[in-house]
Formats: structure tokens, sequence, C-alpha cells
């Protein structure tokens, strides 16, 4: 009996316990030190999609929804997800309507209405604001304020996948009263509001030195009185990537490093201080290479260099696509770039699961017997023994591989190019300066979209869950050319009918199922199928944090501070 | 010695203004594109949109028009608003940085405080190791002391600051642990222990600059003394039996510092330029570091503005040079 009562006794001592370190007091854990190796520019996502400034403003500004690590999503402002179910969203798919929480109030303590998140649809629509996230309301005919708390958002057409605008850290809501003198080309002069927004979220800006450092302090408005659990922040911005894993693993003078794409034996020897973890998740970021199907030869007039006007003299034989996709070690790519943060993959759209194509195969598929093979088949064959691979018609193998300048990348350059050059290419490497290569200026020869190279190798991602847009690139009036003055995201110069049927019917299927297929067949299209898209690493993304920092869950589907709010100091 | 300031002054403003097109056009034409740093999700029309906000979609003629205007024109009626309260400027756009989205002098104000505290001293610092250097050095030619003096300087000419600096760095930071190695660009001096650990964190910044100063002046200024020391009118004062002291500080040093004080102000606008290098080893939050920066970000109008200052700086740092001469100097004469 009396060990029973002590038992029980414990138990409940146990429990109290529980319940007390659950049951933290707003601030109490002092002050937490982020480092960012880019530092802040801009605290205001609608003028900069620059990663380092959407990350910095999830502090203070938050959207209707959010995705969790999972990319599930999660109503953050909104009371619910609306959905045909519960008729949030619209029968014929052309309207959506999100209802607030109860008693949000801003940082200044004037209470979030329908009207801000009306207002800021109109800020980033106005005409001459250039808004870095317009591509976020696309498709919007209007937004109203049904009432108070009330949103409506209603489409142009039927829109299958309505959970784009206010969803993550791209498009959060801005308060109306204070962005209300900042419409249009007068947004970049409203430099209050653009270093000091007012938010609803769980810190509010205290000092910001632009690319130096952001202060914070917890939002005494914050809807949860507990939260956040630290007082101040402090974000911390330049010097490298190595720098900051080495502030937050060996010395200890940060809490939390963001995007610390380092050697994986560098990272894994500063972890081995103890003093910090490293921790990794994967999103759609895919390292490829990409295809020119039409002809960049210098030879030809300026105005019809890789344009639709001259197909690919050996790149437009999909024999010669495939079997440059067979020659590449994938798994060796991992090893040599990524390590435990890159994976595999053939894929343009590796996750999430519901999208992603089995692509097993051809991510170990190693075979340069077989390329080689298909080389000959497509009437390929060295016959002046020079190592180069030559047709009937005298088309030499002879290529040029471009990317930007960044040491990782020249590493596979010079790995890939060995690779081919064993079944019979010729390649030359070119890399070239970031701020050039994806600068996008009509004027440069060196741009991705002008692509005056046979094959290009990067990086991309889409933002969220939904591939539509990402997939909806590869029609032929988005092929960069002349007439357009080089601009659009085909850069392959993809044009077939058959493909944009398929993306026809998806882009108007509502239900997941049929979804999900048809956009495994348009990715296996770009990839397994045809490999005008040459998937190379599924690259994930790393950060540290130090061992004493709690509540880190690292989010590849929206801002990586998504849930700073339940950060906190471990006891030891 | 007034119609001559005049006149230097007015030939100025059209250097100045060959200067600002010339810096113009280069950037102008430089390779790079102000959005590359944004990613490659944001479609195609949208960034068309972004570059058509920041005015790119406009003729060159145009925008170095408006730069013009908004330089001189609407950024001094700011600075008249801020310093009386007036409201000249209101509703006029200011030069607005790409990058930051924010007026370009509001930044260049937020940073100036820092490099003149550290580059500043440095200057100040290092002028004043180096004229005795330069002395004790001319008086007592080839003695041990000229040749120790004679080594530092070509250490300091010789060895480059990110060199001296990381070097520092791992000597008085890392193993001693001394100082800090990078400056807290948010202390605040309130009290004598802030103020002390200002001092530290400025300690190792302000010595590699300092010898990098102290090594081209103490050149100059021995130079100039081995000069005047051989001079007749040394001669005439030791002959009239003036002690050694009297004839090195009084008659030699008052003559040969003349071009030493031109040489000094001729470096003063590379205080406000910043440093940097030194910036960026230390990451000191200066002039230096933000021109380096928004050069790589493309942000055409924070260098134009930039590289304008530092110009003008430099005109009028010259013609007080010039003008330094002849007042101290009365053999020199411009009319």
């Amino acid at each position: 009996m009396r060990l029973k009562a002590a038992l029980l006794a414990t138990a409940s001592l146990a429990l109290a316990g529980q319940a007390l370190a659950q049951a933290t007091t707003r601030g109490e854990d002092g002050h937490l030190d982020i480092l960012f190796w880019q530092a802040v520019s801009v605290l205001n996502p609608y003028l900069s999609g620059g990663t380092k400034d959407i990350e910095a403003t999830a502090l203070v500004l938050e959207p209707l929804a959010r995705y969790d690590e999972n990319a599930n999503l999660l109503p953050w402002l909104a009371e619910e997800i609306p959905s045909l179910e519960n008729g949030g969203v619209a029968e014929d798919l052309t309207a959506i309507t999100w209802r607030l929480k109860e008693g949000i109030v801003w940082a200044d303590g004037t209470p979030l209405t329908a009207e801000d998140v009306v207002f800021t649809w109109r800020y980033c629509t106005a005409e001459g604001m250039g808004c870095a996230q317009e591509g976020k309301f696309e498709g919007i005919s209007n937004v109203e304020a049904v009432d108070e708390r009330t949103v409506r958002i209603t489409f142009a057409a039927p829109t299958p996948f309505p959970w784009v605008a206010f969803v993550g850290g791209q498009s959060p809501i801005i308060q109306a009263a204070q962005f209300a003198d900042c419409l249009g080309a007068a947004a970049a002069q409203c430099t209050e509001a653009n270093t000091k927004p007012i938010g609803t979220g769980p810190f509010r800006v205290t000092e910001f030195l632009p690319n130096d450092v952001v202060s914070y302090e917890a939002n005494p408005e914050f809807r949860d009185p507990a939260k956040p659990a630290f007082a101040t922040v402090t974000l911390k911005g330049g010097g490298d990537a190595a720098a900051a894993a080495r502030a937050v693993l060996e010395t200890g003078e940060f809490d939390y490093g963001w995007n610390l794409l380092l050697a994986p034996d560098v990272l894994a020897s500063m972890e081995a201080a103890g003093n910090g973890q490293v921790v990794s998740a994967f999103g759609t970021n895919v390292e490829r290479i990409e295809v020119n199907l039409t002809d960049p030869s210098p030879d030809l007039p300026e105005g019809e260099r890789s344009t639709l006007a001259h197909p690919h003299p050996f790149l437009s034989i999909p024999e010669v696509r495939e079997a440059l996709s067979l020659a590449i070690d994938r798994q060796t790519l991992v090893e040599v770039g990524y390590g435990e943060t890159g994976r595999p993959t053939c894929n343009l759209v590796p996750a999430p699961e519901i999208y992603k194509s089995d692509d097993a195969e051809c991510a170990t598929g190693y075979d340069p017997e077989r390329a080689m093979q298909l080389l000959e088949q497509a009437g390929f064959t060295d016959a002046d023994g020079d190592g180069v691979r030559e047709n009937a018609e005298g088309v030499r193998l002879s290529m040029l591989y471009q990317t930007s300048t960044n040491p990782v990348r020249q590493d596979f350059q010079a790995l890939i190019k060995e690779w081919w050059e064993e079944i019979g290419f010729e390649v030359e490497l070119r890399n070239i300066d970031a701020a050039v290569y994806f600068g996008g200026d009509p004027a440069s020869p060196d741009t991705i979209e002008k692509f005056y190279a046979d094959v290009e190798m990067y990086a991309n991602t889409f933002e969220g869950t939904d591939p539509t847009s990402y997939l909806a690139a590869y029609t032929c009036d988005k092929i960069p050319s002349p007439e357009n003055n080089w601009q659009g995201q085909n850069m392959n110069r993809v044009c077939d009918p058959a493909y944009e049927e398929l993306l026809a019917q998806f882009q108007a299927t509502a239900d997941q199922e049929e979804r999900s297929r048809l956009a495994k067949a348009l990715n296996a299209y770009l990839t397994i199928e045809n490999d005008i898209i040459i998937g190379l690493v599924d690259r994930g993304r790393v950060s540290a944090h130090a061992n004493s920092l709690g509540g880190v869950k690292l989010n590849t589907w929206d801002a990586e501070l998504w849930n700073v709010a339940d950060w906190h100091r471990l006891d030891n | 010695m007034l119609a001559f300031t005049i006149r230097r002054l007015l030939l100025a403003v059209p250097t100045l203004v060959v200067i600002g097109l010339v810096v113009f056009l280069l950037l102008d034409m430089a390779p790079g594109d102000p959005l590359a740093d944004q990613p490659l999700t944001i479609p195609p029309e949208v960034r068309e949109e972004m570059r058509r906000a920041l005015g790119l979609d406009q003729p060159s003629w145009v925008r170095f028009g408006l730069w013009l205007y908004q330089f001189f024109v609407v950024e001094p009626q700011v600075a008249v608003d801020h310093l009386f309260g007036t409201s000249f400027s209101e509703g006029k756009a200011r030069v607005i940085s790409w990058q930051f989205k924010q007026p370009v002098m509001d930044i260049i104000a937020q940073r100036l405080p820092q490099t003149l505290w550290v580059v500043g001293s440095a200057y100040v610092v290092g002028v004043l190791i180096a004229i005795p250097i330069g002395i004790v050095s001319a008086v007592r030619q080839y003695s041990v002391l000229d040749q120790i003096g004679t080594f530092v300087s070509m250490v300091g000419f010789s060895v480059p600051t990110f060199f001296t600096g990381v070097l520092l760095i791992v000597v008085f930071s890392v193993n001693l642990g001394w100082f800090p190695s990078i400056y807290d660009t948010q202390l605040q001096v309130t009290d004598w222990g802030s103020f002390l650990q200002q001092l530290r964190q400025m300690a190792l910044p302000v010595f590699v600059l300092a010898l990098f100063n102290a090594a081209q002046i103490s050149r100059y200024m021995r130079a100039s003394m081995l000069d005047n020391l051989s001079q007749d009118y040394v001669r005439t004062a030791r002959a009239k039996g003036m002690d050694e002291r009297t004839v090195v500080l009084r008659h030699v040093l008052r003559n040969s510092m003349i071009p030493v004080v031109t040489v000094i102000a001729l470096g003063v606008p590379s205080v406000f330029g910043g440093a940097i290098i030194t910036e960026q080893v230390f990451k000191v939050n200066g002039l230096g570091q933000l021109l380096i920066t928004a050069i790589n970000a493309n942000d055409l109008p924070m260098v134009q503005t930039l590289t304008f200052i530092f110009a003008v700086l430099i005109v009028l740092f010259n013609l007080i040079a010039d003008v330094l001469y002849g007042v101290l100097d009365p053999r020199i004469r411009y009319d």
C-alpha cells in the first residue's frame, strides 16, 4: 500500500515536472544568436525574393497558412485550411475563402482584419511595383473582404490548387496601415516600412543594419502568451559557410547557422567538437544538366542561334541524349559533392512523395557500355580514330558544357567531361560568373536563357509542394528567343503538342490521384523517357544548431525559421 | 589665393561631371545583373517587371540625368530638411539602393561612423608614428634606428593587409585570445567597460592599417628631412652656434613638413573610402565593405554614388593640399 502511494506520488511529481517544462513564459530563455553567411538586405519579401530576406522576415510577418516539415499545410493566421469538403473552396474551383483566427493583433496592438489581406494583394499587384512574389497572385481576379475576418479570393479560371497566395514565407500578410502610402512605384521609398515591418509574428524588429545585422525582441502582442521562449534574437550576416559552421559547431558563438553546404568530411570534423549538430532535410532542389534541343553554333547568324529554326545536329536524337545520361555515375557525384546531404536522382520533381516518379533504376544505372551501344545504333562511330565519334553526314559529337563558377560545379564538370569523353564525345568546359549566368541580361551572350552552349548545368526548385507552374514552363510559348527578348524558363526549347496536351489535363484536374499520375507522366517525359533534362543530384538543405537549442525542425517547404516561436533553450 | 581657389573650384565642376559620367557608363556597360541573386523560381515576366521597377527599361541618358537630379537636387534638400525641419524634399524620389530598397545616403550615413573610427584613427596613429620615425631616421642616417625604421616601413609597404590582418587574428585572437576577431558593429559605447571593449575590438584593424600608413609617410618624412639637412640655412644655423635640437626641431622640421603635410592631406580621402580589404577581414561594416558588396550585387546607384563621393573628396583634398602648400610656404604664390 505504501509502495503504491509512493509510486503514485512519484508519478504525479513526474507529471507535474513535465507540465512545468512545457509551460514556459515568454522571454525566459534570454538571447538567441543566429548566423546567416549571406547578410539580410531587405525586410520585405515582396521587394526581394532572396532566401535570406524571406527567412529574416519570417520572424515578423506571417502568412495565412504554412507548410510543416513534412509538406503538410498548416493553418497559421487562418482558422483552418479551406477545402472542397469544408466548403472553403468553391465547387467550380474558381474561389477560395479563408477565415482568420479570432483575436489576432499586430505588434502595435491594432487588430488584424481581412482588409490587411486584401491590401497585401493590392500592394503586390500594384502597377510599377515590380513585386518579387507576383507569381503567387497569378490568375487571381479579385480578393475581397467578406467581413472582418473572412477573405474571398476569386480566380479568373478554375484553379485545382488554390493554396498559393498568402501561403508560405514568400507571401505573408503586411499591415495595411503601415504600407498605405507605399503602393506601386512608391514601394521602394518607404524606408520605415521596409526596414521595420509591423507583423503578427513572435518577434518584432528593434534595429536593422542592412547587409549586417537584424535585432529582434519578443512581440508583446503575440497570440500565444507563453511564446516565444527567447526575449531577443540577433541575426548576424556575412562571412562564408565555413566560418558560419565553425562559429556554431566549434566555437559555440552562435546558436544556429543557416545553409551550410560544405564538404561532408569538413562538417563531420566540426561536429566532432561536440558543441552542436548538423541537421539536413530534402526538398525539391535538383542539380541537373539541361540539354539544348536547338543548335547553338556560333556559325549561325545572331538571332538564329539556339532558336527553334535550327534543331540541334545530334542532341535532337533521343539515343544520344540517353547515352549522355547513362554515362554519368551519379553516386560518385553525390560522394564528391554532397555526401549525406545529396542523393542521386533522375527526376525533375523529386518530392513530395505523391508526385515523385520511381527513378531508382536510372539514378543508379551507370552503364557506359550501353551508352556506347546506343551511339553505335544512332550511327555515330569513330571512323577516323581520333577518339571522337561522328556519323555518316560528318556530324561530330563535340559539345560545349557550361555552368556557373562554383567549386562543386567545376568538380562535376571535370568528372562528367571524363565520362563523356570515354564514350566518344568531345567536351569543352566553360564556367561563367553567377551574376552574369543567372542574371538574365538579354544583352549578354552568357545567360542560362540564351543557352549558347550544347548542355548547361545548374540547380532549380519550386516553392511549396505544388509543381504545376514548374512543369508548365516546358511549353512552346515559354521558349526564350529574340522575339520575347530571351525571357522564358523553357531553356531546353521543348516544343511538343503531346506534352502540352498532358499539361492542360494536369492543370484542369482537381482529383489528387489523377494529378499525381499526370505529374509523374510529365516529369517522366522530360527526364527518364526523353533525357531532355538529365537529373544529377537531389540536394538537401543543411543547417546546424547548438546542442542547447531545442525545437528546431528543419523545413524545406517553407522558411527555415518558420517555427522560431517554439525554439527554446534546453537545460544542458 | 582666393582667386586661385575659386578658379580651381569652378574647374572642378566639369571634371566631376565627366568623372560621374565615366563611372556611370563603366558600370552600365559592365556585365552582371542586379537581379542575379534572386531565385530562379521567380518567373521571367515578374523579373521583367522588377527590372522595370528599378528603372532599367529607361535609356542610359535618362537614368544618368535622373541620378544627377536626385544626387544634386533632391539629396541636398533632404539634408536641409533633416537639419532645419523644413519639407522641401517631400514626395521627391531619392537615390534608392537596388539591393536595400533604402536611400543610398541613409546607408552611407549609417556606415560612415565605423569607417571614421577605425580607418580614421588608424590614419592618425599612422601619422603620429611616422613623423618621429622619419625624423630620427634622417638625423641618424644609416644608424641602427634608421635601419630598423627602414625595415619596418618596407614590411608595411610590401606585406599586404590581407596577410597581416589574418596573421594578427591567428596570433592575437585565436592563440592568445586578447582581442576579438570579429568587430561587433552594434556595440554602444556607454560606459568605461564598453569603451575598453571598443578599444579592444579596434586594436587589430587599427594596427594593420596604421602600419601601412606609417610606412608611406615615414619614408616621405625621412626624404624631406634629408633634403633640408644639407641645405645652406642649416649650416648657417649651426655656424651661429645653435644647439642641434633647435636646428632640427625648429628649422629643419618646419621646412620639411611642407611636402609631408600635403601628402597627408592627399591621403585623407582614402580614409573616407574605407579600407576595403581590412574591413572585410575584420568584418567592420564600413564604407569599404559597403562598396565591395554593392559591386558584387550590381547595385549601381550605390556604387555610382559612393565612387562619386570619393571622387569629390579626392578633388577637394587635392585643392586643399595645394592651398595649404601656399599657406605654409611663402615662396609659393599662385597669383
